[in-house]
């Protein structure tokens, strides 16, 4: 089998790839950075138009491929997640601030004035919105890209298929799976250490439980989490229930299946369900 | 497979299935021999929290004085009051893992300057396993991946290299777990067939079978004499006492008809609202042999390799096609791993799934119990007049 080179979807012309940051720590812009000895290769297939982090080089749009990393948390952030949709043909959001609103998404439950007065001591200058909310709540999203910070692999291989034009392939199965692969034996049967792990989305490769603690849920929900009845499971193992709530107030806090209140935490309710997150 | 004629020639010819005896401190001299043949001994080691599946080098490694208390969802090590080395039933870990391993790579595809590929297998070094430890689910769920993977039109090689290495050290169970119900799926708890050679534990030593030649070779260098008639009746009672343990209970009656005539069943629906999709009953069944395979390039795309991982009917893309994912929601991919290990199996392999070993019960987190399940269905289909 040959392929001549004008096959070469890199030899054909160069994409064009901007990275945005929003609400963020730009932990995972530095997860693509921290790539270093792929670094190189990948700035000879791709043009590496527009990202602050690295380069002071201001390229325009359009794109063909937009990195977002970062929640929406100002008005003005709303406009700009708007215009970069408009400029770029295909978006990956990266991390859990932009697919699921971030660790500052605890705000949500807050008194957003309340924050704005105990911080600020001229709280009229601060425009922000109360909530923090995923990239995908303001704009359609080509690929989401988990976790906190993202698994700069995942990155580098989604990047790979996209210059190719390969299809892009997201595992989402639960991190369960890869404890098993790896061959750690499962903290929550054998300690009764809770763990997020059957409702999260695979990613980090099970870290927590090799090191024997419970999963944090840094890659936030797996597809269908059925997170109904991992808390009823938690509430029979006597965690109580402000522990249940905290569990998932975390980087993920706001995505949809973590998304569960106080009277939500309680084991008792949605004792049949589909399996889809019934405390959405 | 050496074969010799045994040294001491006074000896009476013994029938295979004769009993020896073999003294506790003479366990280290077996795992001696095995290693000097060249095997990795792999056998019972308490790690994170449980007795788990692992190279071992000596008697040290093993879980001298562990037992382990089981039941759905929860698994807990507990100090024994005795010494037994083998003392406890079967924890996370299966021999699966050693025979399928959860990841390989199968091919390589590397594409010169020319423009050129070139496809390869990987060479590899197949490792030599001497298991020490398994027990009589575990010789059966090893027969039921012999089927799946070497009885079938197509043989894995993967698989196939490494089972002809294998040499097996069976220890019959002498206690049983609460989930443990081999009992009804006619596999346990005595070792009857499938293994080189079957200990029995007992306070002094090791009431030992050859079940091979290449058992018997090993038993002629041993220091091991004929087993006398008090060890082998206490050995037996042993393994008695295994069997009388035995409370769970899934009845195969018509089994297989149940479950395809339940496909409707509200059951389902009820156990899909605990089920988490989490595939942890799949990854530890010792018998559950699905894989995935997924083209790794490199970032020229100019090198690839083909992996294989395990992979579940639990994971939502496992039915992924052309037209999109089949099986979209719990209810439906609990009843394929239901259905599959108990009903359809049989259609496949002309047997079932399931070993009764107890692993699914036990490491699923909301501790769903198959048997229950099952009783619930065949209480729906027939009702008790
Ligand atoms: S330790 Fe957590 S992630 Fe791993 S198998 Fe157990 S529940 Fe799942
Ligand atoms: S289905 Fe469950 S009990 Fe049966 S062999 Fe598999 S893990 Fe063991
Ligand atoms: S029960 Fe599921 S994972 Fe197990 S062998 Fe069948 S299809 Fe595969
Ligand atoms: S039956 Fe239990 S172990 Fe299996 S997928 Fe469902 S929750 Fe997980």
């Amino acid at each position: 089998m040959t392929s001549s080179v004008s096959d070469d979807p890199v030899a054909v012309g160069r994409k064009k790839l901007a990275v945005f940051k929003f609400a963020s720590c730009d932990g995972c812009q530095l997860s693509l950075l921290s790539c270093e000895d792929e670094l190189p290769a990948l700035a000879e297939q791709i043009d590496i138009s527009f990202f602050l982090e690295a380069s002071s080089r201001i390229g325009t749009g359009p794109w063909d491929i937009a990195l977002v990393e970062g929640s929406i948390t100002t008005p003005e952030d709303e406009q700009r997640i708007r215009s970069v949709r408009r400029q770029a043909a295909t978006v990956v959001t990266i991390g859990a601030c932009a697919t699921a609103g971030g660790i500052q998404s605890l705000r949500n439950w807050a008194d957003h004035d309340e924050f704005l007065r105990c911080v600020y001591a001229r709280p009229e200058f601060i425009s922000t919105l109360a909530s923090s909310t995923a990239v995908a709540d303001h704009i359609p999203v080509d690929y989401e890209l988990r976790g906190c910070p993202v698994d700069r692999y995942q990155l580098l291989s989604v990047l790979r298929d996209l210059i190719r034009g390969r299809t892009v392939r997201l595992p989402r199965h639960s991190v369960c799976l890869d404890c098993k692969r790896r061959g750690t034996v499962c903290v929550e049967v054998a300690q009764g250490i809770p763990c997020l792990g059957p409702v999260t989305h695979t990613g980090c490769g099970a870290l927590c439980p090799a090191f024997n603690r419970g999963c944090y849920g840094c890659f936030g929900p797996s597809a269908q989490a059925n997170t109904g009845s991992l808390i009823r499971t938690l509430a029979e193992g006597g965690l109580p229930e402000a522990r249940r709530v905290a569990l998932f107030r975390s980087f993920n806090a706001a995505a949809p299946e973590f998304r569960i209140d106080e009277r939500a935490a309680r084991s008792d309710i949605g004792s049949s369900g589909t399996g889809r997150g019934e405390l959405s | 497979m050496p074969n010799q004629v045994p040294e001491c020639t006074d000896a009476p010819a013994v029938p295979p299935a004769a009993e020896w005896f073999l003294p506790r401190d003479s366990l280290q001299a077996l795992i001696e021999c095995l290693q000097e043949d060249g095997y990795t001994v792999i056998g019972p080691v308490v790690d994170q929290e449980a007795i788990t599946y692992q190279v071992i080098s000596s008697v040290d490694d093993l879980p001298r004085g562990w037992t382990e208390e089981q039941s759905a969802g929860r698994y807990r090590l507990v100090r024994r009051d005795d010494e037994a080395l083998f003392g406890y039933t079967v924890g996370p870990h299966s021999w699966k893992a050693f025979l399928f391993p959860p990841q390989v790579t199968v091919a390589r595809a590397d594409r010169s300057s020319d423009g050129r590929w070139e496809m390869t297998t990987p060479e590899e070094t197949v490792p030599r396993h001497a298991f020490l430890g398994v027990r009589a689910c575990e010789l059966a769920a090893i027969a039921v991946q012999d089927r799946v993977f070497l009885e079938g039109p197509w043989v894995d090689p993967v698989y196939q290299a490494r089972r002809r290495e294998v040499f097996i050290v069976a220890v019959h169970c002498t206690q049983a777990a609460s989930t443990c119900f081999c009992t009804s799926m006619g596999t346990g708890p005595e070792c009857r067939t499938g293994f080189d050679l079957a200990l029995t534990e007992l306070e002094d030593g090791f009431v030992i079978q050859g079940g091979s030649d290449a058992g018997h070779e090993i038993l002629e260098r041993l220091d091991v004499a004929v087993a006398a008639p008090s060890q082998s009746a206490a050995a037996g009672s042993a393994r008695r006492q295994a069997e009388r343990q035995i409370r769970r209970h899934l009845d195969t009656n018509g089994l297989r008809d149940l479950l395809l005539n339940s496909l409707d069943d509200s059951q389902w629906d009820a156990v899909a609202g605990r089920c988490l999709s989490c595939t942890n009953c799949t990854m530890v069944c010792p018998t559950c042999f699905c894989s995935t395979v997924t083209d790794v390039p490199d970032l020229s795309g100019d090198h690839v390799k083909r992996e294989r991982s395990w992979d579940s009917c639990f994971n939502v893309d496992f039915s992924r096609m052309s037209g999109g994912v089949i099986r979209n929601d719990v209810r439906s991919r609990y009843r394929q791993w239901l259905t599959h290990k108990l009903a359809s199996w049989h259609d496949q392999f002309g047997q079932s799934g399931c070993v009764g070993c107890g692993r699914c019960i036990t490491w699923c987190p909301p501790g769903i119990d198959l048997t229950e399940e099952v009783a619930a269905i065949r209480s729906h289909q027939e009702p008790i007049p």
